[in-house]
C-alpha cells in the first residue's frame, strides 16, 4: 500500500506548483498593475522587473511606488518596506515547526519566497511540508509576480477593466478557501480567524496594515491557546 | 539604470529578505517549549482571519463587490470545493455581478 502511495504521488515539486497555481493566478492582476504603475512612476522596465525579482513582496513595491512620486528619500522607502514586511517573521517562524528537517541552507533559499499567500498555501497543508513542495509553491508565484511585473510595463496596461476588478477579489478567495476546511474540523480554528478578524479590522484604525496585522495575528494565536489550554484541563482534550 | 534606484531595491530586498530567513535559521533544529509550539501552530489561522478581514471588503468602493466575493467564496469553500475552484467563482460571480450592474 505505502509503495501505491509514493508511486501515485507526485513528486513534492510538482505538487507544490499545482498548489500554487492559485496565487499564480492571484499575483496577475496585482502585478500586472504594479508593472504599469511602475511605468508612470518613472521606473524603467529594468528596474520594475528588477524590484520584483529582489524584493517579491507585493504591498511594500506599491508603498514604495507611492512614496518615489512625492520624492522621499531611498531610506525612508527601505525603512517602510521593512515595516510592512516585518509580518514575515511570524508566518516564517510559523512555517519552520511544520517544515520538514533540512539543511538551514535550503531552508534560506526558499525562505526567500515566503509571502502571505505562500505561506497561506503551505501553513494549511495537511501535514509536514517538504522542502520540494515549498520550492514547488514559491517558484510558481515568483515566476508569476516577475513575468507579469514586466508585462504590466510593458504593454502599459493592465486588465480589462471589468475582469480587473473582479480579479482583485482573487486572492482573497483563496484565503477564504484556504481557510474553510479547516474551519470545517476545528471549531478552535473558527475563533483564531474570526477573533484575528476583529482585531484586525480595529487595529487597521489606528496602525499600519504591517503592524495591524502582526499585532491581531499574535493576540488571537495567544489568547486562544491560553483560554483553549485553560478549558482543555477541564475536559480532556482540546485539539 | 539609475543607481539611486537600484540601491533603494537592493536595500528593500535585503530587508524584506531579513524576517523571511531568520527563524529559519535561528530556529533550525530547536524545540521552542511546548507553548510557544502551540501559538506558532495557531498563527496560519489567525492570520488568514486578519488577512481576509477587512481586506475583502476594501477591493472596490462599491461594498458589495466584497460582500458577494466574500459570500461566494464561503459558501462554494463550505460545499468543500478546491482552492482553484473557490477562486474562479468567486472571479466569475463578481464578473457578472459589473456586467449587470
Amino acid at each position: 500500500m505505502t509503495t501505491t502511495l509514493v508511486m501515485k504521488r507526485p513528486s513534492e515539486f510538482r505538487q507544490g506548483l499545482q498548489s500554487g497555481i492559485a496565487i499564480a493566478i492571484g499575483y496577475m492582476p496585482i502585478a500586472l498593475t504594479f508593472g504599469l504603475l511602475a511605468k508612470t512612476t518613472g521606473l524603467s522596465i529594468s528596474e520594475t522587473v528588477l524590484m520584483s525579482m529582489i524584493v517579491f513582496a507585493g504591498a511594500s513595491q506599491y508603498i514604495s511606488l507611492s512614496l518615489l512620486a512625492i520624492g522621499t528619500a531611498a531610506f525612508e522607502i527601505i525603512l517602510a518596506t521593512f515595516i510592512v514586511n516585518i509580518r514575515h517573521f511570524l508566518m516564517s517562524a510559523s512555517l519552520n515547526e511544520k517544515a520538514e528537517h533540512d539543511h538551514p541552507f535550503k531552508k534560506a533559499l526558499y525562505a526567500f519566497g515566503i509571502t502571505d499567500e505562500t505561506f497561506s498555501v503551505a501553513a494549511t497543508k495537511e501535514g509536514t511540508v517538504t522542502t520540494g513542495y515549498l520550492f514547488g509553491v514559491t517558484s510558481i508565484s515568483y515566476g508569476s509576480w516577475v513575468v507579469f511585473s514586466g508585462i504590466g510595463h510593458a504593454i502599459g496596461a493592465s486588465l480589462p477593466s471589468t475582469l480587473q476588478e473582479a480579479m482583485s477579489v482573487a486572492l482573497y478567495a483563496m484565503f477564504v478557501g484556504l481557510l474553510v476546511p479547516s474551519m470545517k474540523k476545528h471549531r478552535k480554528v473558527v475563533i483564531l480567524a474570526a477573533f484575528a478578524a476583529i482585531l484586525n479590522t480595529i487595529f487597521i484604525q489606528v496602525l499600519s496594515v504591517g503592524w495591524s496585522i502582526v499585532l491581531a495575528t499574535v493576540i488571537s494565536a495567544c489568547v486562544v491557546e491560553l483560554v483553549s489550554q485553560k478549558l482543555g484541563k477541564e475536559g480532556q482534550n482540546h485539539e | 539604470m539609475n543607481s539611486t534606484i537600484l540601491w533603494m531595491i537592493i536595500g528593500m530586498g535585503i530587508v524584506t529578505y531579513i524576517p523571511r530567513m531568520l527563524p529559519f535559521v535561528a530556529l533550525s533544529g530547536i524545540n521552542l517549549p511546548p507553548f510557544f509550539q502551540a501559538v506558532l501552530k495557531n498563527v496560519p489561522y489567525a492570520t488568514l482571519g486578519a488577512l481576509i478581514v477587512p481586506g475583502i471588503f476594501t477591493i472596490h468602493e462599491d461594498l458589495w463587490f466584497g460582500i458577494i466575493g466574500a459570500v461566494v467564496a464561503f459558501g462554494v469553500a463550505y460545499l468543500g470545493a478546491n482552492v482553484i475552484v473557490v477562486v474562479i467563482s468567486a472571479i466569475l460571480a463578481l464578473s457578472m455581478y459589473s456586467f449587470l450592474f
